[in-house]
């Protein structure tokens, strides 16, 4: 018989599980957390002030004119958005398929899916220029006529789709976390902590009947985040599809899109679990190569796919015999005859999306932490550009030449992507020091699986 | 489970033993005995006695309320309400506003049955007593309140030690 590999190492007792996973929660942060805590949270400070400069400002203050009126602030909400749903999929749809394995990282990734919409919530909502009436977006009955949004309109599908998604997300993460807060407030030592994590545990007491209703909750809020993260990427997809623009108008967009958010997803989780793994050595036993190798291969996966959608993209313009079409994709790829701008861009996505992910196909690579740490920048950078070649060059040579410009990037155009990170990055380092990374009630029911003396579990 | 009652408990450090344990409590003839784990444990409720959760009728019903508001926003505002011709298409465009229909499905069922989980297991609550704080651990218990048909602390004491209970205990409120 095949044996299973062991998913949690180190012949652990239920009781050291409790006590790992706790231990950053309750221990003295180190000086490597207080230093990447500082600096993120300075990136986040810078953050603050660019966007105020912005909202003071008004859009202007970036790149986007007339042709490209869509740019940084479009395609870093596509970046963040496509990375929140990794987190999405490892907790609902591998929960689905009963992958047992992503117990180990379901966590961490849905508490990075939070946070990365967080961060990618704001680009919308600044991007319309006077973020004061944001309020508009929502339909209420109002003085104005009522004057109603546009249910037809795929920007108005995006509010109701980001909002309802970073809702679901919250609400399962949070779900999840309620008996381990309940864990750490029996382990408190002062009175504070016990208040505090009392009142996050919301009073759960672990009996049957409670686990009874919590596990159906569970396999419930997974049946219903599997749809909703589909949808969510196919309406992010539906902003440029809907439009009749050449090199947006293609119906391949939703799988498209949501394969790339998958492959950007996974890259980002492999970045994290990394530093992770670096920051907390305790955790080693619990996010072991095996998992990371798995997260490899559905990068390499999901990078294949795209590499797929580009391909199509091309041959679909092609054979469409749409002159206009064409176009677009021979000055994507800066073929002599086309403008060419912005080629570079093109294949800096298709080195960084396509080529550089072929190196998992060897195994050594796949299990070699530096390896994959490289590789997933690399993924995280070509997702980035995929975005800005997707929006920058459909709009910037479109059907009259007399039509065309370039994209006017400006100083602030990098600020808000760098600034974003700070955002999403303090945000992540808060969540290691107060919220048990690992799910503790979730890891132990799968700590005899593939151990010998335990008949390799059920 | 709402009101809070003395009884007895029995604190087990084996998963193996407590449902043992449960199967044999609930055999003597116990009903509103439970079982408290720090994670959900396979079979516990077969031994326990416990139906099926009805909280997949509470998402269901949500989501058909979803479903249907969706539906009622979206043809009441734009095409009763305040008609406005876009594009040349009808004021009813369903194709349209299925995109809304389908996310207001999703956002009622989830957050009902979130709601139906906080209503069946008595949350939030503030600071609920505690048997032993390594429940939420590494020990299991099994609680028997003493308004429980044949509740009898020296019999359950014994049965509970054959069973291989750890510590057996009296709870003064759970």
């Amino acid at each position: 018989m095949i044996k299973r590999n062991q998913l949690v190492l180190g012949n652990k007792s239920l009781k050291d599980i409790t006590d790992d996973i706790c231990a950053p929660v309750e221990s003295v942060p180190s000086k490597g957390w207080v230093g990447i805590f500082l600096v993120s949270k300075t990136m986040l400070l810078f953050y603050v002030f660019v966007l105020g400069m912005i909202v003071a400002h008004g859009m202007g203050l970036l790149g986007v004119n007339h042709p490209v009126g869509w740019g940084t602030m479009i395609i870093t909400f596509v970046f963040w958005i496509g990375i929140g749903h990794a987190g999405t999929l490892i907790s609902a749809v591998l929960f689905l398929f009963r992958q047992k394995w992503r117990t180990s990282v379901a966590r961490s990734a849905e508490a990075m899916t939070v946070f990365a919409v967080m961060t990618a919530g704001l680009f919308p909502l600044l991007h319309t220029g006077r973020p004061w009436l944001d309020f508009w977006l929502f339909p209420y009955p109002n003085q104005r006529g009522p004057l109603w949004v546009n249910f037809r309109s795929p920007l108005l599908w995006d509010v109701f789709a980001v909002s309802t998604y970073a809702t679901v997300s919250m609400v399962f993460w949070f779900i999840g976390l309620v008996p381990d807060f309940a864990t750490i407030k029996d382990r408190a030592k002062t009175k504070v902590r016990r208040a505090i994590y009392g009142a996050l545990s919301l009073g759960w007491r672990g009996t049957a009947r409670n686990w009874s209703h919590y596990e159906m909750l569970y396999l419930l809020l997974a049946g219903l985040s599997t749809p909703l993260v589909l949808s969510v990427h196919t309406i992010v997809s539906f902003d440029f599809a809907v439009s009749n623009l050449p090199g947006w108008h293609t119906t391949i967009f939703p799988p498209y899109f949501v394969a790339g958010a998958i492959f950007s997803g996974f890259a980002m989780v492999v970045t994290l679990m990394t530093f992770l793994r670096i920051g907390y050595p305790e955790f080693r036993d619990y996010i072991t190569i095996d998992h990371m190798e798995v997260m490899n291969k559905i990068i390499m996966t999901t990078g294949l796919m795209l590499g797929y959608a580009y391909g199509a993209e091309f041959f679909v313009a092609w054979y469409s015999g749409n002159p206009y079409e064409r176009y677009v994709f021979m000055n994507r790829a800066g073929i002599p005859g086309t403008s060419g701008d912005y080629a570079w861009s093109y294949w800096m996505m298709i080195m960084c999306n396509v080529v550089i992910p072929q190196l998992f196909w060897f195994k050594k690579v796949r299990r070699n932490i530096t390896a994959m740490f490289i590789i997933s920048i690399f993924v995280n950078i070509g997702m980035w550009f995929e975005r800005f070649v997707i929006t920058v060059t459909s709009l910037h040579n479109d059907f009259l030449p007399s039509n065309w410009g370039n994209y006017a990037w400006s100083f602030w155009d990098g600020a808000v992507i760098f600034g974003s990170f700070g955002m999403f990055l303090t945000l992540f380092m808060l969540y290691l020091r107060f919220v048990p990374a690992i799910s503790i009630a979730e890891i132990k029911p799968v700590l005899n699986v593939g151990r010998d003396d335990h008949k390799g579990g059920h | 489970m709402a009101r809070k009652t003395s009884g007895l408990a029995a604190i087990f450090t084996d998963e193996a033993k407590v449902l043992h344990a449960a199967h044999k409590t609930r055999e003597a003839g116990f009903q509103k005995f439970d079982a408290i784990s720090p994670y959900p444990i396979h079979g516990m409720e077969e031994a326990c006695g416990i139906k099926r959760s009805s909280i997949p009728y509470v998402t269901f019903i949500a989501g058909m309320t979803g479903m249907l508001s969706g539906l009622l926003l979206t043809w009441w505002t734009s095409a009763v309400n305040w008609p406005i011709n876009v594009g040349g298409k009808p004021f009813f465009s369903l194709p349209a506003f299925i995109p809304i229909i389908f996310e207001l499905t999703i956002l009622f069922a989830a957050l009902c049955s979130v709601g139906a989980l906080f209503y069946h297991a008595g949350m939030p609550k503030i600071d609920p007593p505690t048997i032993d704080p390594d429940l939420t651990c590494h020990k299991f218990a099994i609680f028997v309140p003493e308004n429980d048909h044949g509740y009898d602390v020296a019999k359950l004491e014994k049965m509970f030690k054959d069973l291989g209970a750890d510590e057996v205990k009296k709870v003064a409120e759970y």
